[in-house]
């Protein structure tokens, strides 16, 4: 087994009790009442410009990001940066759709995109299938933030065997747990900070020294096969490459948004000028995504993966592998550390605003609906904090005991899943023209459909769909998300006819969603 | 202020710019070529990153013709 790089360790141990001091200490920031929901689910809704740009930030781009994006880069090639587009499109749909839920759940206090519905469309089995959607999505993302952790933890050479091999990860879970416990959404928002600085100064090293090592990108992308170097040209009666490249960053787009921990940054915003302002601030970290995505090909030029002191850990961990050797190869000791503590900082983060995310919805939309229906302030916020352990133990759990390859397959089909949740919170900002019957009839068949998509592909990424004798390969979310649709629309007219007395229920008024 | 609460809530003829930023975005047949080379980087690669900038320009456009 390789020896543990002490030095890259010391660093990544002493920003880690840094971040650990600092996630206790925000308690105490901008103080609030932590036995409200509000304060502790949404930090009290408090955050301005900056906090909030860290904090969708950290939401957006995880430590599997860094890691996933230009392993794909290095895998696959082209295919990889359809990144760039995903996250240049999600800004508009910010900018336009979650302004208005931002105004209409401050108005009336909804904290979880269950709240927005059961009051929208008064239908509490369709809030439900929000809530439990958005739960079921998010529990494999912080499985996937563990492996994050793990990827570098392993790199620094710290191995064991049995239970002594998983510790390390055991005690950033521990931590994760206890800081979120006591500061809830305020940990995740002063930590992103750090985390952020952590992630530009390594990127932007990164970018300018390996580029300078390898002899200049030109010889870089010169070592780039041609097959990985562009997306494959289509041939005859198919869209090919095209439709899968812009199909992922379309699906992948409209699915960040739906993701509760999404919407629990978004409205943590002190107001809706906060998220129109962010709309046109955080492309920056767009670019820098861009940059990482690089990093695959820096890679191959590199030529680490073919060095035989990493070939042990490409075998443990496959291409996640190839961006700490990446690290590991090309910089001094102490720079490594500070690397993997912003990439395994990168990890707490958004498993932070996931779990919170998550307990909110719990807390919101099945334990006060279903089983405690007059909680107390401080019963709620307790339910709240309980769940968001519980939530991190079954990411632990799975991280622990299912192999890492399940983690990503079911990250995958929590995209497919969580888009189903489009109608209701995404077009429901605008419209209640849709019967809620309806919705929740399209969203049960576009999970169906969807699931059913990317199982018959063994959970490849894309799908072809075969139309006459034309082939359109795209990502199963699209496609499962435009029937769900198609359903509620054919079956809303229906459906209100059936029960043409009964009048919508609307807490909203039109008013509620504009400043 | 009847006037601004009308153009803050509804349709502006700005939010064209987002149709331009999804549509190049989404539109890989435009940027699926290796030539012309900018500082080695493929256009491929440096025009999508400079789409990025473009569009938070586009969104900063938008964002002060709406909101001041």
């Amino acid at each position: 087994m390789k020896e543990v790089n002490w030095i890259a360790l010391t660093i990544f141990v002493l920003l880690f009790g840094f971040i650990t001091w600092l996630g206790f200490a925000a308690a105490r920031w901008r103080k609030g009442d932590l036995d409200l929901l509000h304060e502790w689910g949404l930090g009290g809704r408090r955050f301005g410009t900056v906090i909030t740009w860290f904090l969708v930030g950290g939401d957006v781009y995880t430590a599997y990001t860094f890691i996933a994006v230009p392993a794909l880069a290095f895998g696959a090639g082209a295919v990889a940066f359809f990144a760039v587009p995903y996250t240049i499109i999600i800004y508009p749909l910010m900018f336009l759709i979650f302004r208005r839920l931002w105004n209409v759940c401050h108005k009336h206090g909804y904290i979880t995109a269950g709240d927005f519905v059961k009051g929208r469309f008064g239908n509490r089995w369709l809030a439900l299938a929000v809530c439990v959607t958005g739960i079921v999505a998010t529990m494999p993302y912080i499985a996937l933030q563990l492996v994050g952790l793990q990827v570098v933890i392993g790199a620094m050479g710290i191995s064991g065997t049995g239970l002594m091999a998983d510790m390390p990860l055991f005690i950033a879970f521990v931590i994760l747990a206890a800081f979120t416990y006591s500061s809830g959404l305020r940990a995740p928002a002063s930590i992103a900070i750090v985390k952020d600085i952590l992630i530009y100064v390594t990127a932007i090293a990164a970018v300018i020294v390996i580029p300078y090592e390898l002899g200049g990108f030109g010889k870089i992308f010169a070592a780039v096969p041609a097959q990985k170097l562009l997306l494959a040209v289509p041939g005859p009666n198919t869209t090919g490459a095209y439709s899968a490249y812009a199909t992922l960053a379309l699906g992948s787009a409209f699915a960040l948004f739906l993701y509760p921990h999404s919407l629990t940054g978004i409205l943590s915003a002190s107001s809706g000028k906060v998220i129109r302002r962010n709309a046109a601030m955080l492309p920056g970290y767009t670019f820098m995504l861009g940059l990482l995505a690089l990093f695959g090909f820096f890679v191959i030029a590199s030529g680490v993966d073919k060095l035989p002191e990493y070939a042990a850990g490409f075998k443990q961990f496959g291409n996640n592998f190839a961006v700490p050797a990446l690290l590991l190869h090309s910089f001094p000791a102490w720079f490594t550390g500070v690397a993997f503590a912003a990439i395994g900082i990168g990890a707490l983060v958004p498993a932070a605003i996931m779990s919170i995310a998550a307990a909110n919805l719990y807390t919101r939309n099945i334990h006060r609906e279903f089983i405690n229906k007059n909680p107390t302030a401080k019963q709620e916020s307790h339910v709240a904090k309980l769940t968001s352990l519980i939530v991190k133990l079954g990411a632990l759990v799975f991280i622990l005991f299912v192999p890492t390859k399940y983690a990503i397959q079911l990250q995958l089909l929590g995209g497919i899943w969580i888009i189903q949740t489009l109608p209701p919170v995404m077009i429901g900002a605008y419209t209640r023209w849709f019967n809620s019957w309806a919705m929740l009839v399209g969203w049960a068949v576009g999970t169906f459909a969807g699931t059913w998509m990317a199982f018959s592909v063994q959970l490849a990424n894309t799908f072809p769909l075969h139309v006459g004798d034309h082939t359109f390969p795209g990502y199963s979310a699209v496609y499962s998300v435009i029937l769900n649709l198609v359903i509620a629309i054919v079956l809303t007219p229906i459906f209100n006819a059936m029960a043409a007395n009964k009048a919508p229920v609307d807490q909203t008024v039109a008013a509620d969603y504009q400043t | 202020m009847n006037n601004t609460d009308k153009k803050r809530g509804g349709w502006s003829w700005w939010y064209l710019l987002f149709v331009v930023q999804f549509a190049v975005a989404l539109w890989p047949p435009l940027y699926n070529r290796a030539e012309p080379y900018l500082f080695g980087i493929p256009f491929f690669y440096w025009f999508q990153l400079l789409w990025v900038i473009i569009s938070a320009v586009f969104t900063a456009i938008v964002y002060f013709a709406v909101e001041e």
